[in-house]
């Protein structure tokens, strides 16, 4: 490890790997933080398929899509740790003190700019406020992934799935294929909050029940989980009284939502969008923190790992061309259809014409059509069969040609019904 | 009429299928894969498998694997059967296979990841 290095990539999941090559290939001096003891993030303990079909046309387990990057990684010898956690990081006149933690003791080193990729954590039963005692055998689904696919140990024989979030529903399979009884998917919203494929795959095909409008309002058991209650819910999402029913298991699986992990940049002062609960940035994914890049599921929770990618490699290939400059951003507003809208500012001084808009609808919408407008006139529109919450959509847009300047209002607007 | 998602990308179509067998009619899928996979769900559905085989190192309990092609959704529990009766005792590379055509359904059952190799 060096003194200083150009970029610092803090996560080597998917989106911090590709941060770094991208910056490596730069020509910059890179390192990469991981705390856990291998590369590769979330993607290890994620066996099932599907990830890459966007960027390789092909259908790889998440293990085979990370080695991917792994490989180009070590075959580029980027410097990188792991076991390591940054504790402390400082704003210097030139760029940031990081402080490092690792089996070999504390060190600082410093960089001209950072790539935040420090990816999402679950939502947990105490921020769902389910009631009861708090017996073992209640896990989110990822830990119930960790339990099952990286340490070999099944942790349930029986068990209720609470929320439809797609891991959710693929641990749902999963526990299935290793002979664990799935008694159901019970989901709050009135709608599945995964992918629609995997509501197909996972539990139509192992003739799992889906249970839209319900949730869990209790548990019971000492030391283990011996049953959960479920009540059916009103469009409001509070339980309707009379319609509890008790069902015996030994695990409650939570799959009810993932929060960007963002202590370490608010430590710095970056501004975090309520919408995305990530930093809000601009096109080349810089936050308000001059010289703090974030990407992948950080930056907002991606679907698609393919996207979590493209993101990171964004970030790195600005974060490697980083050099101080006055900002001239304007925002990008978007209107109540949008669940959120990211990057959420532009920087006219820097290059606007290949910049990529992800987003989310806040409902299903059916025939819509997705409009740009500058100072209320259409410059943009693209025309969709339906928008869905759990499905990211992306486009590649040139803002440069809307020869926009400071005074400009940029409105994103979703027109629905539209013939 | 048959609505059925397509599995075979996360875009999800919903099409509509009309008449049986191979001679079913596609509407509703955005690409050629679409179509291919609604006649292979109406005459034999497939599947690809990904789990889990046992090894003989402490370090890594499990190793991640998969069918190297589809095979028959109605053998998804035999080929599963199958792959519970491993370990694997080499640290094998990624890619390499752990049993070769199982229950001679012309499919490898393949490592997906090369953490033993490392």
């Amino acid at each position: 490890m060096k003194k200083n290095y150009d970029v610092i990539v803090i996560g080597g999941g998917p989106a911090g790997l590709a941060a770094a090559i991208k910056a490596h290939d730069s020509g910059k001096a890179v390192l990469l933080v991981e705390r856990e003891n291998r590369l590769g993030g979330i993607l290890k303990q994620c066996i099932h398929d599907g990830f890459g079909l966007v960027r390789f046309k092909e259908k790889l387990s998440g293990p085979e899509y990370a080695e991917r990057f792994i490989d180009e990684f070590y075959e580029k010898k980027i410097d990188y740790s792991v076991l390591t956690f940054v504790t402390r990081i400082e704003k210097k006149e030139n760029g940031f003190a990081v402080t490092l933690v690792s089996r070999d003791g504390v060190t600082t080193v410093g960089a001209n700019s950072l790539v935040f990729a420090t990816g999402c954590r679950e939502r947990t039963a105490k921020q769902v406020a389910i009631h009861g005692t708090r017996p073992a055998g209640v896990f989110t689904a990822g830990t119930a992934q960790h339990f099952t696919n990286l340490l070999g140990e099944l942790p349930t024989k029986k068990c209720v799935i609470l929320g439809s979030g797609d891991i959710g529903l693929i641990m749902a399979r999963r526990l299935t294929l290793e002979g664990a009884e799935v008694v159901g998917v019970y989901e709050a919203k009135p709608t599945p909050s995964g992918l629609t494929r995997n509501i197909h795959q996972c539990l139509h095909d192992y003739n799992i029940p889906l249970y839209l409008s319900h949730t869990v309002t209790r548990v019971f058991g000492a030391d283990r989980l011996t049953a959960v209650e479920i009540s059916e819910v009103d469009d409001k999402m509070n339980p309707i009284a009379g319609t509890e029913q008790i069902v015996e298991c030994d695990a409650l699986i939570l799959s009810v939502g993932l929060i960007p992990e963002n202590e370490l940049a608010e430590g710095l002062g970056v501004k975090i969008d309520p919408r995305t609960k990530g930093p809000a940035v601009n096109g080349q994914l810089m936050t308000s923190i001059d010289g703090v890049f974030s990407c992948g599921n950080a930056l907002h929770v991606n679907d698609l790992v393919d996207y979590v990618s493209e993101s990171g490699e964004t970030a790195g290939e600005n974060a490697a061309a980083y050099e101080k400059k006055e900002r001239r951003e304007i925002d990008l507003t978007a209107s109540g259809e949008f669940l959120y809208v990211v990057p959420q500012k532009l920087d006219l001084n820097r290059d606007n014409s290949r910049t990529t808009v992800y987003f989310r609808s806040r409902e299903i919408l059916d025939k819509c059509v997705f409009k740009i407008k500058k100072d209320g006139q259409e410059v943009f529109k693209k025309k969709y069969p339906f928008l869905r919450p759990p499905e990211m959509e992306k486009l590649v847009i040139d803002f440069d040609s809307f020869k926009l300047d400071e005074s400009s209002e940029l409105k994103l607007e979703i027109e629905v019904n539209a013939e | 009429m048959k609505e059925l998602v397509c599995i075979v990308c996360p875009r999800g179509c919903t099409m509509t299928l009309e008449g049986e067998g191979k001679d079913v009619k596609v509407s509703g899928n955005s690409c050629k894969r679409g179509a291919e996979f609604a006649v292979s769900e109406m005459t034999e559905p497939k599947r690809t498998i990904c789990t889990t085989v046992k090894t003989a190192f402490p370090d890594v309990p499990v190793l991640p694997v998969r069918v190297s092609k589809e095979i028959p959704k109605d053998k998804i529990f035999d080929v599963m059967a199958e792959i519970n009766k491993v370990t694997v005792e080499k640290r094998i590379k990624r890619g390499e296979p752990i049993i070769k055509d199982v229950l001679g359904l012309g499919a490898d059952i393949i490592a997906t990841s090369g953490v033993l190799d490392e």
